[in-house]
């Protein structure tokens, strides 16, 4: 099954229904459509924004990667992976990533996949401007993101 | 070895004072850890980036590597904390 894949790494938000579309218009074939999209919390009302950082060329390498590894192994017919950088608010969308499949299962599974790779291996990192104008401090790694990835056993 | 493009990312970046940079390391710096090593004594903004250098992550030209991947043949390499996207 040849995936029509579509990653992009850039500053403006997304819509969510587009990607969809984009990826089931003109096509009988899909069955299934997982989406997760990731935003920017407020941490209880104490983030002002988030700065995201990436290096540019690998962030849209690794995710590529990343996306064509989850086709390989699911049967997939679409993948689509869109990261935002630079400053972005609290409720604002900061990730997206779509699978498509004749069946469900294939495209949880490959969605799930793709996010916990996305964490570990994509070149970004997240720096917090707090509400009451501190120094913002970059969000640190936690583990659990790394055992989540393990999982699969790639 | 020849003159090679260093790239610092997050805390690394501001820690080091600067987003990239050319340099041309000795020729007995063969690896990744070696490369960090001999940063780390080139001035304070370094060795203070490198301090804890077990948790600095690598790629050269693009790809991950680990700190034993040897640099003969990089044309860019670059350092950063683990990675927070998602």
């Amino acid at each position: 099954m040849d995936a029509q894949i579509r990653v992009a790494i850039q500053h403006e938000d997304f819509d969510v229904a587009r990607e969809i579309e984009a990826l089931t218009q003109g096509r009988g074939d899909v069955g299934a459509v997982v989406t997760f999209t990731g935003l920017c919390r407020d941490e209880a009302g104490t983030l002002e924004a988030l700065e995201l950082e990436h290096y540019p060329g690998m962030a849209e390498d690794e995710i590529l990667r990343v996306a064509q590894q989850a086709a390989q192994r699911w049967p997939l017919l679409g993948a689509t992976a869109i990261h935002r950088y630079g400053k972005v608010l609290p409720g604002e969308n900061i990730v997206l990533v779509i699978a498509t499949s004749p069946h469900r299962r294939a495209a949880f599974e490959a969605a799930e996949f793709i996010m916990d790779y996305l964490k570990t291996r994509a070149p970004f990192w997240k720096k917090e401007h707090p509400r009451d104008g501190s120094i913002g401090e970059w969000v640190e790694a936690k583990d659990v993101d790394d055992s989540a990835a393990e999982r699969w056993d790639v | 070895m020849s003159a090679l493009k260093l790239s610092y990312f997050a805390w690394v970046r501001e820690r080091i004072g600067r987003p990239d940079e050319t340099l041309t390391p000795p020729s007995d710096v063969t690896n990744v850890g070696e490369l960090i090593a001999w940063l780390s004594g080139r001035g304070e903004e370094y060795a203070y980036a490198f301090e804890n250098a077990k948790v600095i992550r690598a790629a050269i030209d693009r790809q991950h590597v680990k700190h034993d991947a040897p640099i003969a043949g990089a044309r860019e390499i670059a350092f950063f904390p683990p990675m927070t996207g998602g």
